[in-house]
């Protein structure tokens, strides 16, 4: 039985002239599957801009690489592991770690970070809290497991609660790399009669078809799928990581590439179709895992930790000698050939031969019909509320799923392995620096489907905008861009619309703040039982500064100066509905996300930067979910608290809670440098108060709004994730 | 002086050794690898964290068996230096060099965190520069760090004054709160946090460098 649609069966029959065999039907449905060929996203994609100074690879090959300054460079790149990890979500999220690994490794570069962006449905849910509470687990436990033991530093990343993820959890995992430009490599089977060398872990019947099984919905029978969930070996991929960076150092290899979805199919045509060579080997040369496999289930395996090298002729043991060295197998199986065709033999019987190219990058491209509106599942009316107890409402969102600390899940991750890690978990950014170089690398994940749920454009490029600012804020200058689109079903118009306004406010975001993408992933039909995930991209946007002790979220000192730079935004009835105040305190959402204004947003993001680099700031928080009242909790974990004033119109529950960008937090020792620093960009920097031992105190200098001791917030807010799972120690 | 930095197939903490001893302390340091019958030329030698052969059964249960123990354990048992850091400790315990065992973390999850730690006896030359009773934070990244023996052992270990260092925040359920214990002889310690991690002011703490310091002053002072 073939998943290819009967339009796209008559493009392979043309291609191949032929009826397709069982085989080559598999390889055009894995190839030519949503996951593989972006064929719903591809014609959209385009849009993006993917250029700059520093851009040396962009999107096609396995991860972008930036310039980074000194000779060296970075290669970065997030991926979605959501199906798998819903199946068996602690090898389905191992599995996903080990992927986006082997995707940096394979261009040369030696993985020094990585970062998670997770979603799933409410841990308290009636109906489903225990089931979301072992996924989460699971999640986290697989995560732990591989990036722990291969030895990353996982120093990031986010952690949301939806109920539209109850039945489609996200599991978005970043990975970074660093090399030198002249250790960079390609997945490309250059050089006709080079041999073509398979390394690393046996090839068994885990995993068959899992790329299709990620571009198809989940419904009532989806738990059978669980043998097409892989299983991961940490350690395997430890050594493969190691053996492939020791032989690339030989200069013996010509090309490498990791076989990840699609496995040995993938590899094989994609090499070829990049250096428009032909592959051919034979599978009885495979090494196997099991016994009788049949050439269907070899090319369709998606088994872990397998490489695919291209070396030079002649110069085969070099290759074989390291690989020895570090246990491993490693087996020619075949040969690069002139004429452009994979040509599978299974003990010199030929069972597949087709053309690398029209396989690899001519899978039909659809146009899908968006000619609608986003599907919107909220109201644009903004309901009437009426004001409660202020400090009982910074209370409840210092403790709800997103807000809290996310302590439970990250102390489970090694995050100072590597000996980089500047600023690890918590933080608005991640910062690990490059040995080597004076240079460190900022990092930021961001997600948020209800500013995206209620405008798929307005909310992404929000997103853009926060990661820019989370960079900003601890000094860095963001350069470029990854980005993971997960959405529903693209058959449906109003979802296609969704994905197609989402990549246009990308495009304009990432032209207009200087971050062009250099790759990513397109994550479809997230759907069960015919309910859709609201849209999710997820953006993961890196910086550079200059390697110094990081500016840190909380007060210091007492007696600072707390400043607010951007000044208090602007907020009304409509903007508000997808605040986490809307969520937490009114279970309700409305309207629209809030109003960004780019250049704003650009001259506050130089300002900060300037502000940090100078050491102007002793502390600085990006503002955003929570809004204000939030962020200024959030500074106040280190038990140093302050007393705050407000002058402004708006109703308390706006000035406190309201979502409007560009604004961040700093407290200082030298408040006019800020302001001589803010006049220079044209942006505010209001002085809102004081920082003091005692407790949390904001008011509009009439009333007092809230009043909180800070251990009794900070108890709150660290506490609350693990009071939902199994307790741990702080 | 010359530190020797194992390195089996899954260590991940060797090159922060290396760094930190060339690096931070400005010592030469350089890699072993498991299969070397010899250590060469080396004063001190360091058993890195990481997952030696994947520790699939035991963490350090295969290590033991690998041909460079062999070259430890003779150059542990003429009085050579050897540092047994979170899975190199797990290995040091599987090997015999130390007694008790390292089992799962009480809350059964890996725990990476910073903790603070009580320098119990300097009189021992991977703690000989520091205080008795010093408090040194120090981060550990570990899952199966629980510290465990039985009673005997436990007496013996106190009365001859062989723990070395204790939790103050005890983060995974250790026995007797031990951190680091050292061998009769005391010219073997393990520990479970990574004070090689903490010996660099960039990443926020240096207070691990006191025991890499202690070793370079005992071996000066042995050699003077």
């Amino acid at each position: 039985m073939s998943d290819l649609t009967a339009a796209e069966l008559d493009k392979v029959r043309s291609i191949l002239k032929r009826e397709p065999n069982e085989t080559e039907n598999g390889i055009f449905t894995v190839m030519w599957s949503e996951h593989c060929s972006y064929k719903s996203s591809r014609i959209h994609l385009r849009k993006l801009p993917t250029k700059s100074d520093r851009v040396l690879v962009g999107p096609g090959e396995n991860a972008g690489i930036i310039d980074i300054g000194g000779g060296y460079a970075i290669a970065f790149k997030i991926e979605s592991h959501n199906h798998p990890s819903f199946i068996e979500p602690f090898q389905g999220a191992a599995t996903g770690v080990g992927g986006i690994l082997r995707d940096i490794f394979t261009m040369g570069a030696r993985p020094i970070a990585v970062m998670d962006a997770l979603r799933f449905g409410p841990l308290d849910d009636p109906e489903n809290g225990d089931r979301n509470r072992r996924i989460l687990e699971g999640v986290v436990g697989g995560i732990s497991h591989y990036g722990n033991c291969f030895g990353v530093p996982t120093v990031g990343g986010e952690t949301v609660f939806e109920s539209c993820y109850n039945g489609n959890p996200l599991v978005n995992v970043f990975a970074l790399g660093v090399f030198r430009h002249d250790e960079i490599f390609f997945g490309r089977a250059t050089g006709v009669g080079n041999p073509v060398i398979y390394v690393g872990a046996k090839t068994g019947r885990d995993g068959i078809k899992g790329a299709s099984m990620a571009s198809a919905e989940f419904d009532e029978d989806s738990k059978d799928k669980r043998p097409n969930v892989q299983v991961g070996d940490p350690f395997m991929e430890k050594l493969l990581l190691e053996a492939c960076l020791e032989a690339m150092r030989t200069g013996a290899i010509v090309g490498i590439q990791d076989m990840g979805a699609a496995g040995l199919t993938c590899s094989t045509c994609e090499m070829g179709s990049r250096a428009e060579t032909g592959i051919e080997f034979d599978l009885e040369l495979v090494p196997q895992r099991e016994t009788g496999m049949t050439p269907y289930e070899i090319m369709l395996s998606e088994s872990q930790e397998r490489m695919l090298i291209v070396a030079e002729k002649g110069r085969e043991d070099e290759v074989f000698a390291v690989f020895k060295k570090w246990g491993l197998d490693a087996v020619t199986i075949g040969v690069v050939t002139n004429d452009g065709m994979l040509r599978v033999k299974d003990h010199g019987k030929v069972v597949a031969e087709i053309p690398n190219r029209e396989l690899a990058d001519e899978a039909p491209l659809y146009d899908r019909p968006h000619n609608v509106k986003p599907y919107r599942p909220a109201p644009m009316q903004a309901p009437e509320f009426k004001s409660r107890d202020l400090n009982a409402d910074l209370l409840a969102l210092a403790g709800s799923g997103d807000l809290c600390s996310k302590r439970w899940i990250w102390q489970q991750y090694d995050y100072t392995v590597r000996t980089n890690t500047i600023a690890g978990p918590g933080g608005d950014a991640a910062i690990v620096r490059i040995k080597e170089t004076d240079t460190s690398v900022a990092m930021s994940l961001d997600g948020n489907a209800r500013y995206c749920a209620l405008d798929p454009r307005e909310g992404t490029k929000l997103l853009v905008a926060e990661c820019c600012r989370n960079l900003s804020t601890v000094g860095a200058t963001p350069v470029a861009a990854t980005n993971n689109l997960n959405f529903g079903n693209p058959e449906r118009p109003e979802i296609m619309a969704q994905i197609v306004e989402a990549i246009e406010g990308l495009s304009e975001a990432c032209l207009f703040f200087d971050t062009p993408i250099t790759g990513g992933n397109v994550s479809l039909y997230n759907e069960t039982l015919g309910e859709a995930i609201w849209p999710t991209p997820v953006m993961g946007i890196v910086g550079l500064l200059k390697t110094a002790e990081p500016v840190t979220i909380p007060f210091k000192q007492q007696g600072r100066t707390v400043m607010l730079l951007g000044g208090l935004g602007d907020c009304d009835a409509t903007r508000f509905g997808g605040t986490q105040y809307a969520k937490v305190v009114l279970n309700n959402m409305w309207g629209l996300p809030p109003a960004l204004d780019m250049d704003y947003e650009k001259r506050v993001q130089s300002a900060i930067r300037e502000i940090v680099s100078h050491g102007h700031a002793e502390s600085a928080h990006d503002v955003s979910d929570g809004g204000l009242a939030v962020a200024l909790a959030e500074c106040t974990v280190n038990g140093v608290g302050a007393s705050i004033e407000i002058k402004t119109g708006l109703r308390p529950e706006f000035a406190l809670f309201h979502e409007g960008p560009s604004r961040i937090l700093v407290s200082t020792m030298v408040p006019e440098k800020i302001e001589e620093i803010a006049r220079k960009y044209k942006v505010e920097a209001l002085r809102i108060g004081v920082t003091m031992n005692v407790g949390l105190r904001i008011g509009d200098g009439f009333v007092t709004w809230i009043d909180s001791p800070v251990d009794r917030l900070k108890q709150v807010w660290e506490n609350a994730l693990a009071e939902e799972l199994s307790p741990v120690h702080v | 002086m010359r530190f020797g930095v194992v390195v089996f197939p899954g260590s991940n903490c060797d090159h922060d050794a290396w760094y930190a001893v060339s690096h931070n302390l400005g010592h030469s340091a350089e890699y072993i690898w498991h299969d070397s019958k010899t250590l060469g030329a080396v004063d001190a030698v360091i058993l890195p964290g990481g997952f030696s052969y994947g520790d699939y059964l035991r963490c350090g249960a295969i290590a033991k068996f690998s041909p460079v123990m062999a070259a430890v354990r003779e150059f542990a048992d003429t009085g050579g230096l050897v540092l047994g850091i979170c899975n190199g400790f797990q290995v040091l315990v599987e090997s015999g060099l130390l007694p008790g065992a390292l089992l799962r973390n009480r809350e059964l999850k890996f725990v990476c965190r910073p903790v603070t730690l009580r320098v119990e006896t300097v009189n021992t030359p991977f703690t000989s520069a520091a205080t008795k009773g010093q408090l040194i934070k120090v981060p550990v990244a570990h899952g199966e760090g629980c510290y465990f023996a039985d009673d005997a052992t436990l007496t013996m270990l106190r009365h001859d004054d062989r723990v070395v260092l204790r939790y103050v925040d005890n983060p995974n359920g250790s026995l007797d709160d031990i951190a680091g214990i050292c061998s009769d002889k005391r010219n073997v310690m393990g520990m479970m946090p990574h004070p090689e991690r903490a010996s660099d002011a960039l990443l926020g703490c240096t207070d691990g460098k006191v025991i890499l310091e202690s070793m370079i002053h005992s071996l000066s002072a042995a050699a003077a």
